[in-house]
């Protein structure tokens, strides 16, 4: 079994619900997400069209987060599942730094590193990761990808649009994404001008001690 | 380029996330630039002895112990930089042998210990229960330290290139440029710690070997600016921090005067008026440079948004 997740950004509306139940179902701490909703704006007004691109760990099957560790903290389960054990994490930031998808995160109450894990805990108990449960309009799916009469792997034979983030990078991600565009998952394709969070001014988040 | 599309697509972030500022901040620097005059001096000591073994005398025991000190201040601070240090434990009983990091804690424990047992050995000559001759035992580790030296300053490029999301670093160019720091570095701390020990000759043998070091690695970083936006669009996007306006252009610069230009040419000179004053000059400013260098080269790619 090798679990995957697509998301069809056709159907998705950025409405969050996905990063809400992430950070609910995960207790991911303030200032942290393992998954997010990016919204990007396209076009000069008044022909302008806004696109949202859900963002979590992409569950490489060459990935680089745990060939850098040092103690093996993260570590493949066997359906694939990058997964992180954060009681061995030694908080090198090393997985930060090798992620072409910065997808992880040190948790400031724990100080090791973090990352969507597909909500591995469910799984393990026959559950859906709460992202897919939450999002209404069935935007996120997630099965094996071993399995050609999954609902991921027909979604995938049924769609000629189906890309990864950053395929060059050679890590071979288990997450794909349907009706997407370079503006949803090259970040250079677009400008990160000051003040793009709506809540606030803040464009870096500092870490705090000595990592100024 | 995909970043020229933005003209027609007119597309800007309009919410998101903070990104997370700078992981490996000046710590990481240290621990680089501690490493490389730790490692640099056992090169360096290591050609003495083949170049002019006379000269060692008085010089054995004081450079292995500055290169021991800067090996522990590269130690502490790479300690220090993790989250969670006091589980730095966990590299020697759960290792896990793919990561450069792992490979580079265990062979710089093992080269720390080895300095130890040499310091240790020369400290205690006249009570070694060791080797009855000490001077020779010290010679000949010298030569497995030497070895050990090479994959000890090399393992940080391979972290480097490990971090795959850091397009800039490479590991053939990182690894060129890590031995070069430690010859830069290790000719330089020689020239300051020999002093009066070494001969005007060798004095200039230790000069050359920073003149060109400083060359060569000046020649990459001239490459890595003019050409490196060829091998991607990330790195085009990373090098426009050092170039123009650029947030760290200035620092940049500083560090390539500090600790290339101005050495090569204070060398050149000092060749010529056969001054020890100007490779002392010299020598000082490669060392200080040398920290700028690395902090820019370290900090930049990390100013780049990955998603």
């Amino acid at each position: 079994m090798q679990l995957g997740f697509l998301v069809d950004l056709h159907l998705c509306m950025g409405c969050k619900g996905c990063e809400i139940a992430c950070k609910v179902e995960n207790e991911v701490p303030l200032s942290t997400w393992r998954l997010r909703v990016k919204y990007v704006d396209v076009g000069a007004f008044p022909e302008t069209k806004r696109t949202f691109t859900p963002l979590r760990c992409n569950h490489c099957e060459n990935a680089p987060c745990e060939r850098i560790c040092p103690v093996s903290a993260l570590h493949y389960i066997d359906n694939g599942i990058v997964n992180i054990d954060s009681e061995r994490c030694i908080g090198c930031a090393g997985c930060v730094m090798a992620c072409p998808y910065g997808a992880i995160y040190i948790d400031p109450e724990t100080q090791t590193a973090d990352k969507c894990t597909y909500c591995a805990h469910r799984v393990a108990s026959s559950m859906m990761p709460a992202c897919v449960v939450a999002c209404p309009v069935e935007a996120n799916i997630f099965g094996d990808l071993e399995d050609p009469t999954s609902n991921i792997s027909m979604y995938i034979q049924d769609h000629r649009d189906v890309q990864v983030r950053k395929p060059e990078k050679g890590t071979n991600p288990h997450h794909f994404y349907v009706g997407a565009s370079q503006v949803n998952l090259n970040p250079l394709a677009s400008e990160r001008v000051e003040g793009f969070s709506l809540f606030n001014k803040i464009t870096h988040l500092p870490l705090g001690g000595h990592h100024e | 380029m995909i970043h020229e599309s933005i003209a027609a697509t007119q597309a800007v972030v309009t919410l998101d996330v903070p990104l997370p500022d700078i992981f490996w901040g000046w710590f990481v620097t240290m621990n680089m630039w501690a490493k490389s005059i730790g490692t640099g001096l056992v090169f360096m000591l290591f050609l003495l002895m083949k170049k002019n073994p006379d000269e060692m005398k008085g010089l054995r025991t004081p450079t292995l112990i500055v290169s021991f000190v800067m090996m522990n201040v590269f130690l502490l601070f790479t300690l220090a930089d993790l989250h969670q240090p006091f589980r730095m434990w966990h590299i020697f009983f759960y290792p896990h042998w793919t990561s450069a990091i792992t490979v580079g804690a265990w062979m710089a424990t093992v080269f720390v210990g080895l300095e130890s047992l040499m310091i240790v050995v020369m400290l205690r000559k006249d009570k070694c229960l060791l080797t009855k001759n000490p001077t020779g035992f010290f010679d000949k580790l010298l030569f497995w330290v030497t070895l050990l030296a090479i994959p000890v300053t090399l393992y940080t490029a391979g972290i480097m290139a490990e971090a795959t999301a850091r397009e800039l670093w490479q590991m053939s160019t990182e690894s060129v440029q890590m031995i070069l720091a430690a010859t830069l570095s290790g000719s330089a701390a020689m020239i300051l710690l020999g002093g009066s020990k070494l001969s005007d000759k060798t004095k200039q043998f230790f000069g050359a070997i920073l003149g060109l070091s400083a060359l060569m690695a000046f020649i990459i970083y001239m490459s890595e600016y003019i050409f490196g936006g060829m091998k991607s669009e990330e790195v085009i996007a990373i090098l426009s921090n050092i170039k123009g306006d650029g947030e760290y252009a200035t620092m940049f610069w500083v560090g390539q005067w500090v600790a290339y230009i101005l050495p090569m040419l204070l060398i050149a000179l000092a060749r010529v008026s056969k001054s020890s004053n100007l490779l002392n000059l010299a020598s000082i400013l490669a060392i200080v440079g040398l920290w700028v260098v690395k902090h820019v080269w370290l900090v930049i790619p990390q100013l780049l948004s990955l998603s």
